[in-house]
């Protein structure tokens, strides 16, 4: 039976933690680094997993691309120094009891889950690059071609969503 | 404790934070800041149900780089449209946005 040990405690706890911070500060900008801890931190477990491509991706998309994405357009849209209105009461106790009976429920089903696997050969990154491109039946080609038609699309509607107004086309 | 089951635990405990931000939050920005973090509790479990349950495969792992791709376009396509929405009403809360209300 595999243990998890301190390393894998600690990164955990740190991004639970800096997952409950974002959302409950009430200053903007602290939410978005505290989800940069967050995210970071689950880089840290996937490289404890040794899925150092997942980590990489997470690093890279996550916290190179999406947290800098929302740090410039929360900088375009606030304020500083403007703390976000306090919840009702009764929304916040109500989503917190709701999300907290959930998890507990979610935990007793997950405690009797068979234990992991020991350890067994783990494919290397030439594995994943042939297996993310190959056309057999567990290859992942269309996927991934599906995958980078959806970006090409969001990339386009990001450019028609953000431009100033219709007129903008024609110039 | 066994290590899929502590990762499956932090998994839901991500995605459960993630609810709770999303029902309590009322601004855009932070609403899109707890759907990352329920999206990242889904990746996370993809990826240890792979890691301990079929360690020579790959399914997981592309399920979860998948995930994080459409996370990218998801939150550039939000982004987008809030700043559209910022530009009309000079607001990015929720309550305020009520234009395609009758």
């Amino acid at each position: 039976m595999l243990q998890p040990d301190w390393i894998l405690y600690i990164l955990a706890l740190m991004a639970l933690a800096g997952g409950v911070m974002a959302v409950t500060t009430r200053r903007i900008f602290r939410a978005a680094v505290y989800l940069l801890f967050s995210l970071t931190a689950l880089a840290g477990i996937y490289f404890w997993m040794h899925y150092e491509f997942m980590a990489a991706v997470q690093i890279i998309i996550y916290v190179g691309g999406i947290v800098v994405l929302i740090i410039f357009s929360l900088f375009l849209t606030h304020q500083t120094g403007q703390p976000l209105p306090e919840p009702a009461p009764l929304q916040r106790w109500g989503a917190a009891v709701l999300a907290a009976a959930a998890w507990v429920g979610m935990a007793v089903l997950l405690l009797d889950l068979p234990p992991a696997l020991r350890e067994a050969a783990m494919p290397t990154m030439s594995d994943i690059g042939s297996a993310l491109l190959s056309v057999n039946e567990t290859g992942m080609a269309l996927p991934f071609e599906v995958i980078t038609l959806l970006l090409l699309a969001a990339m386009v509607g990001c450019i028609v969503l953000a431009l100033k107004d219709r007129t903008a086309l024609n110039t | 404790m066994d290590v899929l089951n502590f990762l499956l635990i932090t998994a839901s405990g991500l995605f459960f934070i993630g609810v709770y931000g999303f029902l309590t939050r009322r601004n855009l920005l932070t609403m899109l800041i707890s759907a990352e973090l329920m999206l990242n509790g889904a990746a996370l479990n993809l990826v240890a149900f792979n890691r301990y349950r079929w360690p020579e495969e790959l399914d997981g792992l592309f399920l979860a780089v998948f995930i994080v791709a459409i996370a990218a376009a998801e939150a550039a396509l939000l982004i987008a449209i809030v700043l559209r929405l910022y530009r009309n009403t000079r607001s990015v809360d929720v309550s305020d946005i009520t234009e395609l209300k009758h």
